[in-house]
């Protein structure tokens, strides 16, 4: 039991940074936390990639003209794209949070929905386009 | 010619990608009324070309190209069968018919500098939505529907001219979408660390024998909720009605016909071709999780609709009851109920273009669509309130139109499926849909008391003519249902036989 | 900015060596780590520490917005028409086979060609985004430091 414990040790890994960073989006309200739980939790998805694609006894994938066993070099091209589509993301988020800061004045969760629902009430129609 | 012929599923992706950064490009001389022209003419060819995948697949063969001239089961592989052109016919349709209307609307909703780059992220959306349909490797998937996420992130954050909560909108569809994606992802690296292969038919071959391994059945169910999310099956949909309501008129067009039937396309393609409906845990998710959602979305869907007084969110939360038929479909696995599912991909699409199109033109003479604005739009705007009526009949399935059409198939499979009461539920959901219907009918046709300060006359022509090009698509397809009947059976028969 | 002497030496003498490893690892990616977005990202932390330093109007001099605005879709372009250049000369897209008379060295032009594209949209990019978010609020007077 112990030993699958240790052997494992980069699976609970992601599994510990998966559900933390799935946590910090759902239970905190600012709005800048939770593009880093957002972070946090595609992290976890990359060292899982990663981990997959080692051999044991495998070394860096770089032909030399020696044979030896490689390590798989696919996930790490995945990855790469993977990273570049999270960080389009995290920018993305951003520059809409350093909108809402200009619209609403605040990055806080609670106080944008208050914002949002007295916005409702004081519109007597149902609101603009 | 020949080379164009050869290269066909590969240019229905590359031209729109290049056409991307060529529309930047035009930021050097501030050319917007050639970007929204160029535009226009990227997504006619991408509709031609579309065409031409479809008549070729249905008359010959399935196409396989592979990319990089790398063999399949190495290199990417775009594959065209029946439903995957299908799928690319109504993304292109789609957007070759909203173009020649968003002249004039995203003239009035964006600002000027903003229409070069907001051109461009349209480009990027079509390109990744294309992509999504045609590619046949696994990861490939992933890389488009976040090419198209991100963009439709983007587009949905320019409604912010006319209601600032189009930000918060795009923000919390951005980080739903992004756990969605990043959830299928884990499936995908699940499946690969189990098979070795990404590329989807290969992955097919592979999972055959692997029906008990427990990275499966976890990779299954990553891939089912990540797509789930967006698809907006219920409770997944809470980004939905927020997103297309303050996103400009074009983009919700353009988003409701397409962006969800993509996910829908994608779960059909895992559900049936890489997993196959003959595992059991495939059948216990259709009939313990996709039915009762189902069911749920389509009420839930259409009574939250009935109390909505801005027009675009009660279309939203209607599009949220329709995905919900398409589930059922899907839940049901027997022919007639898949067909629905194909058929309501195609139907929907019209049917929802149609009416957030009729809701684009009342908000560029109005600025708003709240109902209570709407009085006596009837007599004002008569051609535009007709084509919004026509379609809440199709959208409530009055037989002539597209919507009968799905439904038909849908009761069809239920009563083959054993399941009578759920039909019965069908037509009362179909019955919701009148009273909302019937909500705009009056206010627009039978107020009395019209605001007298409230001029306003009917939409250019430019903006009518693609509205009833829709609405004349809906009572076609809704007569003559032959060819999408034939195609969809095609499908559905592809899919139950045994996969691939 | 007197203050900010050790600060100022420092990084004018730090960033040409950061643009030469970012183009270091541009060109050797093929052999070690490296490649077309990682060289991007270096290349463009180099023009980033310059505006933090020197400031934000500074550094729109050194790189001015319109060429942003002409590297961006550039990069992507070099890929695209080297996809493009594959069917021309009778392959599929993006067949590096065909680019050159010996196919190993065609599939090494073309790493080479698109990683290029990527490195200058990825740099052009990261820049760009740097610069929406600096360019915001305004600067901070030299007495509040």
């Amino acid at each position: 039991m112990v030993d699958a414990l240790i052997s494992h040790y980069n699976y609970w890994l992601i599994i510990i940074l998966m559900m933390l960073g799935l946590y910090i989006v759902v239970s905190r309200g600012n709005l800048v936390k939770k593009i880093v739980g957002l972070n946090i939790f595609q992290t976890s998805v990359f060292i899982l990639y990663i981990s997959l694609g080692k051999v044991s006894g495998g070394t860096a994938p770089i032909l030399t003209g020696k044979p030896e066993t490689f390590s798989n070099p696919l996930p790490h091209v995945l990855i790469l794209t993977a990273i570049v589509v999270g960080i389009a993301t995290t920018a993305l988020g951003l520059a809409l949070v350093v909108r809402i800061r200009e619209s609403y004045g605040t990055i806080e969760e609670d106080d944008i929905l208050i914002a949002e629902r007295s916005q409702e009430v004081s519109e007597p129609n149902g609101g603009t386009v | 010619m020949n080379i164009i012929l050869a290269h066909l599923p590969v240019l229905q992706v590359a031209i729109p990608l290049i056409a991307a950064p060529i529309c930047v490009l035009f930021t050097f001389g501030g050319h917007r009324k050639l970007a929204w022209c160029f535009t226009l003419v990227i997504s006619w060819v991408s509709f031609l070309i579309a065409g031409a995948l479809l008549s070729h697949v249905l008359l010959e063969a399935d196409i396989s190209y592979a990319i990089g001239n790398w063999p399949p089961p190495f290199g990417i592989e775009y594959r065209v069968d029946p439903i995957n052109a299908f799928v690319l016919l109504i993304i292109s349709g789609i957007s070759a018919i909203a173009l020649p209307f968003a002249r004039l609307s995203v003239e009035k909703e964006i600002e000027n500098d903003r229409h070069i780059l907001f051109y461009t992220s349209y480009l990027l959306c079509l390109t990744g939505l294309l992509g999504v349909t045609i590619t046949g490797d696994a990861f490939n998937i992933f890389v488009f529907l976040e090419i198209s996420s991100l963009s439709t992130y983007v587009l949905i954050a320019t409604g912010v001219r006319q209601d600032r909560r189009a930000l918060t909108a795009a923000y919390n569809y951005l980080i739903l979408g992004t756990i969605g994606a990043t959830f299928f992802v884990i499936g995908i690296g699940l499946l690969y660390m189990v098979t070795g292969t990404l590329n989807i038919a290969d992955l097919a071959e592979r999972l055959k024998p692997l029906s008990d391994n427990r990275a499966v059945h976890a990779g299954f169910a990553f891939i089912v909720i990540g797509m789930a999310l967006k698809l907006a099956l219920f409770p997944m949909h809470v980004w939905l009605p927020n997103a297309y309501t303050y996103a400009p008129s074009l983009v919700t067009v353009f988003l409701a016909a397409t962006s969800t039937k993509v996910s829908v396309y994608v779960l059909l393609r895992f559900l049936f071709t890489v997993f196959g409906p003959t595992y059991d845990f495939v059948d216990l998710t259709f009939e313990f999780v996709f039915l009762p959602l189902a069911l749920l979305a389509m009420f839930a869907g259409s009574i939250t609709a009935i109390f909505q007084t801005n027009v675009k969110r009660l279309f939203a939360y209607s599009s949220v009851a329709q995905l919900g038929y398409m589930m059922l479909g899907v839940s049901l696995s027997n022919i007639p109920g898949l067909m629905a599912t194909i058929l309501h991909i195609f139907n929907h699409a019209l049917m929802k273009g149609a009416l957030f199109m009729a809701l684009g033109c009342v908000a560029y003479r109005l600025g708003t669509v709240s109902l209570s604005s709407m009085k006596g739009l009837g007599r004002s705007m008569p051609w535009t309130m007709g084509a919004l009526i026509l379609g809440g009949l199709s959208l409530i399935g009055v037989p002539g139109t597209v919507g009968f059409i799905s439904k038909w198939h849908l009761i069809l499979g239920t009563l083959e499926a054993g399941y009578w009461p759920i039909a019965i539920l069908i037509v009362g959901s179909s019955l919701l849909a009148v009273i909302y219907i019937w909500k705009i009918v009056e206010v627009a046709y039978l107020e009395n008391d019209v605001d007298q300060n409230q001029v306003s006359k009917e939409v250019p022509i430019s903006m009518l003519a693609p509205l009833w090009v829709l609405v004349i698509l809906n009572f076609y397809f809704g007569i003559d249902a032959d060819l999408t009947t034939w195609v969809a059976r095609n499908v559905a028969e592809t899919f139950l036989g045994g996969g691939a | 900015m007197r203050h900010h002497l050790v600060l100022r030496v420092v990084a004018k003498m730090l960033i040409p060596f950061i643009l030469l490893f970012g183009l270091y690892v541009q060109f050797h990616g093929d052999f070690g780590p490296g490649g077309g977005f990682q060289a991007g990202v270096i290349f463009a932390a180099a023009f980033i520490l310059y505006a933090l330093v020197f400031g934000d109007d500074q550094a729109r001099k050194v790189v001015p917005d319109k060429a942003l605005i002409l590297l961006v879709p550039l990069g992507l372009l070099i890929y695209a028409l080297t996809g493009f250049a594959g069917i021309l000369l009778g392959g599929k897209f993006l067949d590096y086979d065909v680019l050159s008379s010996d196919p190993t060295h065609g599939q090494h032009l073309g790493i080479l060609i698109i990683e290029l594209g990527v490195g200058i949209t990825v740099a052009a990019v990261m820049i760009s985004i740097f610069r929406a978010y600096a360019g915001r609020t305004k600067a901070i007077d030299k007495e509040d430091w």
